[in-house]
C-alpha cells in the first residue's frame, strides 16, 4: 500500500517540478500543470503518511529517513498555503525539485515504507519531531521566500527590459512573507527544542553536536526577529541573515543520521 | 431567421478627423439605436475613440446594412468610403475580436471589454443581439483569464505604475513625490492614484531642495519630469534620506530629457530608479509579449465564434425540428387513444408505463435527426434538410 502511494507523490512532485520549469519558458499551461502536481502529490504523501502510522501503529518519524518523509510533506503543505497563487509559482521551481529529492533520499533510507513500531513514545514524537520538523520546514520556506527576494531585487536594480515578463511577487510582499513564516516558525522550534532538552537531562544523555547546531539555528533565527522588529532591518540584509539560516537547517538534516539516530 | 449585420468604422480605416465625425456620446447612441431597430430590428452602436460600429439584427440583411450606412452617414458623409461592411458569422467574428482588444490599437487593451458592455446595455437588444453581445463579453473575459494579453504595461506611464507594484505590492496609501509636472509625470501620477497611492507633494523647480530634501525621508515613489537643464536631485542628497528611511524602499522614476535624477541614485541600497529609456524598452518588450498572446487569444475567439456561428445557423432548422416533435407527439397520442380499448384495462402504474414507453421512442427516434439537422445548418446546408423534413413529413401541409 506504502509503495502505491510513495510514486504517485513522487511523480506528482516531479511532474510539478518540471511543470514549474517549464513555466519559466512559457507561463500558462505548464504553470497550472505544476500546481496540480502539487495538490495531488500533497494527496498522495498524506495519504502514504496515513498509512504508515496506521499500518506502524503510531507516528512514523522515529527514524533520520521517515522524519525526512515528514519534513517534505511539512514543506510542501507550507508551500501549498499561498505557493500555489500564480505569482508565487517561480518559489515552486525552488521547493518542489528540493521535495522530490529528498524524498528519494527517504526513500533511499527507508522512510517511506511500513517499518516497525517506534521505540519513541507518540507524544514525543508529535511534539519533538513534529514540532522541530514544522520549525524547519517555515525556515526553508523563508529561505526559498528570501532567494527570491533577493534575485527580484538584483532583477529591478539591474532594469532589464523583460522585469514585468512575468508575473511576480513584490518585494515587500516577500519581505513580509519571509518575515511572518520565521514568525511562525521560531516559537514551534523552541518548543520542540524545549521538550527534547527536558527528556534529554530526565535520560542523562548528554549534549551532541546536532543539538549545538540546532541551537545555533534557534539563535540565527531569534537574532533575525530581533533585528527585524526591533533592529528595523528589511529587504536584503535579512534575506540573507535567514539563508545563512536556513544553511544550519541543512547542517542539522545532513548530521541527524550520524548523531540522533546513530 | 434573423441576420447579423455590422457596419462601422474604425482607425484602421479612418483618421482621426472622419472618426470624430461618428463618435457618438451615450444618449445619442441610445437614441439612434432605438430609431433604427424600428420594425422587428434590434440595433446597437458601439462607439469609442477608435470605432464606431453599428450592429443590427433583421431579418432582411441587405436593407439593414443600407439603413445602418446611412445611419452613420448622416452623422457624418466622408466616413462613407471609410465604412466597412461584415454579415453574421464575420461579423460576430469581428465583434469578438473587438472585445478582446485584438482589434485594438494596442493589443489586449482592457478599457473595449467596459466600453462593449456599454454599447450592449445603451441598445435596443433582443434575442440575437443579447446572443451575440453576451458571447463577445465571455470570448473577451476568457481571453483575459487564460491568456497573458493583459497584463503588461503598454504606455511608459502604466509601466512606471506596474514597476511600482512589483516594489511595493499594492499602492494604498503609498506617496508620491511629484518634480516638475509634465504631461507624462502627470500621466504616470494618474496611474499611481488610480492604484492607491497619493501625491504627497508637487515641487517644480530646483529652488524647492530642502522641501524636497525633507520629502524623500517618507515618500515612495518620486517621478520626475522637470524641463531643468541640470541634475535636480543628486546621490549625496537621496543618501542622506536614506539614512532616516530606516531600510524603507524607494523607487524613482525620471522621464525627463535631460534626466533630472542622477544616475548614481540608482546604485544606493533600496534605491530602484528608472529612466525614460528603461522605461520605453519595458514597454516594447511587453507589446511583443502581447502580440505573441495575441496569437492565442485568437484561437479562443475563433473556438467562441465558432460556438455562436452554430447556435446561429441552428435557429434555421429549430421551426422544422420543433414541428416534427409535434407531429410525432401528436401521432403518438393519436395512437394511445385508438388503443384506449384495451389501455383502459390497465392499472394506473401500467398506463403511466406504456406512455412512458412510446415517448422514449419517439425521442430517441427524433434524437439523431434532430442533431444532424443541426450540424447541417452549420454547416450552411440547414434550410435544404429543414425542406427536406418538412417535405418527408407533411410539415406544415395542413397550414397550406
Amino acid at each position: 500500500m506504502a509503495e502505491l502511494l510513495f510514486w504517485p507523490a513522487l511523480l506528482l512532485y516531479g511532474e510539478a517540478a518540471v511543470g514549474y520549469l517549464g513555466d519559466v519558458r512559457r507561463p500558462g499551461r505548464a504553470g497550472r500543470a505544476a500546481t496540480w502536481g502539487v495538490r495531488l502529490g500533497w494527496l498522495a504523501q498524506t495519504a502514504l503518511l496515513a498509512v504508515q502510522a496506521t499500518r506502524d501503529d503510531g507516528f512514523p518519524w522515529g527514524t533520520w529517513a521517515s522524519s525526512l518523509d515528514l519534513f517534505v510533506w511539512l514543506v510542501v503543505s507550507a508551500y501549498l498555503i499561498w505557493g500555489c497563487r500564480r505569482r508565487f509559482r517561480l518559489l515552486g521551481l525552488i521547493v518542489m525539485p528540493l521535495a522530490v529529492t529528498l524524498l528519494v533520499v527517504a526513500r533511499a533510507g527507508g522512510g517511506t515504507g511500513i517499518g516497525s513500531a517506534s521505540h519513541y513514545s507518540n507524544l514525543f514524537l508529535v511534539v519533538h519531531v513534529g514540532l522541530v520538523l514544522a520549525a524547519f520546514a517555515g525556515f526553508t520556506l523563508a529561505a526559498a521566500l528570501s532567494g527570491l527576494y533577493i534575485w527580484q531585487e538584483r532583477r529591478l536594480q539591474t532594469r532589464p527590459a523583460t522585469i514585468l515578463r512575468r508575473q511576480m511577487p513584490a518585494l515587500a510582499t516577500l519581505d513580509s512573507l519571509a518575515l511572518r513564516t520565521v514568525a511562525w516558525s521560531v516559537p514551534l522550534l523552541t518548543l520542540g527544542a524545549v521538550v527534547g532538552l527536558v527528556r534529554l537531562v530526565a535520560r542523562g544523555d548528554r549534549l551532541d553536536a546536532l543539538i549545538a547546531v540546532t541551537g545555533a539555528t534557534w539563535l540565527v533565527f531569534c537574532a533575525y526577529l530581533g533585528l527585524r522588529l526591533l533592529g528595523g532591518w528589511t529587504g536584503r540584509r535579512s534575506a540573507y541573515l535567514a539563508l545563512a539560516g536556513f544553511a544550519l537547517v541543512v547542517v542539522v538534516r545532513l548530521a541527524l543520521p550520524a548523531s540522533h539516530f546513530a | 431567421m434573423m441576420r447579423l449585420v455590422l457596419v462601422g468604422t474604425s482607425h484602421h480605416h479612418a483618421p482621426v478627423e472622419l472618426r470624430e465625425q461618428v463618435a457618438l456620446g451615450r444618449k445619442d447612441a441610445e437614441a439612434l439605436a432605438a430609431r433604427l431597430a424600428g420594425g422587428g430590428r434590434e440595433a446597437t452602436f458601439l462607439s469609442t475613440c477608435n470605432r464606431t460600429e453599428v450592429y443590427v439584427a433583421a431579418e432582411h440583411a441587405d436593407e439593414a446594412e443600407r439603413d445602418a450606412a446611412a445611419a452613420l452617414a448622416s452623422l457624418g458623409p466622408e466616413v462613407e468610403p471609410a465604412l466597412y461592411r461584415l454579415q453574421d458569422r464575420a461579423a460576430a467574428h469581428h465583434l469578438f475580436r473587438v472585445a478582446a482588444g485584438l482589434d485594438s490599437l494596442v493589443p489586449g487593451e482592457g478599457e473595449i471589454l467596459g466600453q462593449v458592455r456599454v454599447a450592449h446595455e445603451l441598445g435596443t437588444t433582443g434575442p440575437l443581439l443579447d446572443r451575440v453581445f453576451s458571447q463577445a463579453l465571455h470570448a473577451g473575459r476568457k481571453v483575459r483569464s487564460q491568456t497573458a494579453i493583459g497584463e503588461s504595461p503598454a504606455s511608459v506611464s502604466a509601466a512606471a505604475a506596474a514597476l511600482a507594484e512589483q516594489v511595493f505590492g499594492s499602492l494604498d496609501g503609498r506617496s508620491i513625490l511629484l518634480l516638475g509636472a509634465g504631461k507624462v509625470s502627470e500621466q504616470a501620477a494618474r496611474n499611481l492614484r488610480s492604484r492607491g497611492a497619493e501625491i504627497s507633494l508637487v515641487a517644480n523647480s530646483r529652488t524647492e531642495r530642502e522641501r524636497i530634501a525633507e520629502q524623500l525621508a517618507s515618500v515612495d515613489v518620486v517621478i520626475a519630469s522637470t524641463s531643468a537643464t541640470g541634475l535636480v536631485l543628486e546621490a549625496d542628497t537621496v543618501a542622506d534620506a536614506l539614512r532616516r528611511r530606516r531600510g524603507r524602499r524607494l523607487l524613482l522614476v525620471d522621464l525627463a530629457v535631460p534626466r533630472d535624477l542622477d544616475p548614481a541614485i540608482g546604485e544606493l541600497d533600496g534605491c530602484y530608479l528608472y529612466d525614460i529609456d528603461d522605461l520605453e524598452q519595458i514597454v516594447v518588450e511587453t507589446l511583443s509579449l502581447r502580440r505573441r498572446e495575441a496569437e492565442r487569444a485568437e484561437a479562443i475567439v475563433a473556438a467562441e465564434a465558432e460556438k455562436f456561428h452554430e447556435w446561429h445557423a441552428s435557429l434555421d432548422v429549430v421551426p422544422a425540428i420543433a414541428s416534427l416533435r409535434a407531429r410525432a407527439e401528436e401521432i403518438r397520442e393519436a395512437e394511445l387513444q385508438k388503443a384506449e380499448s384495451l389501455l383502459g384495462r390497465l392499472d394506473e402504474s401500467q398506463r403511466r408505463a406504456v406512455e412512458a414507453v412510446t415517448a422514449q421512442i419517439v425521442n430517441k427516434l427524433l434524437h439523431l435527426p434532430t442533431v444532424r439537422m443541426k450540424q447541417a445548418a452549420a454547416a450552411a446546408d440547414g434550410v435544404l434538410y429543414a425542406e427536406a423534413v418538412r417535405h418527408l413529413f407533411g410539415l406544415g401541409e395542413d397550414e397550406r
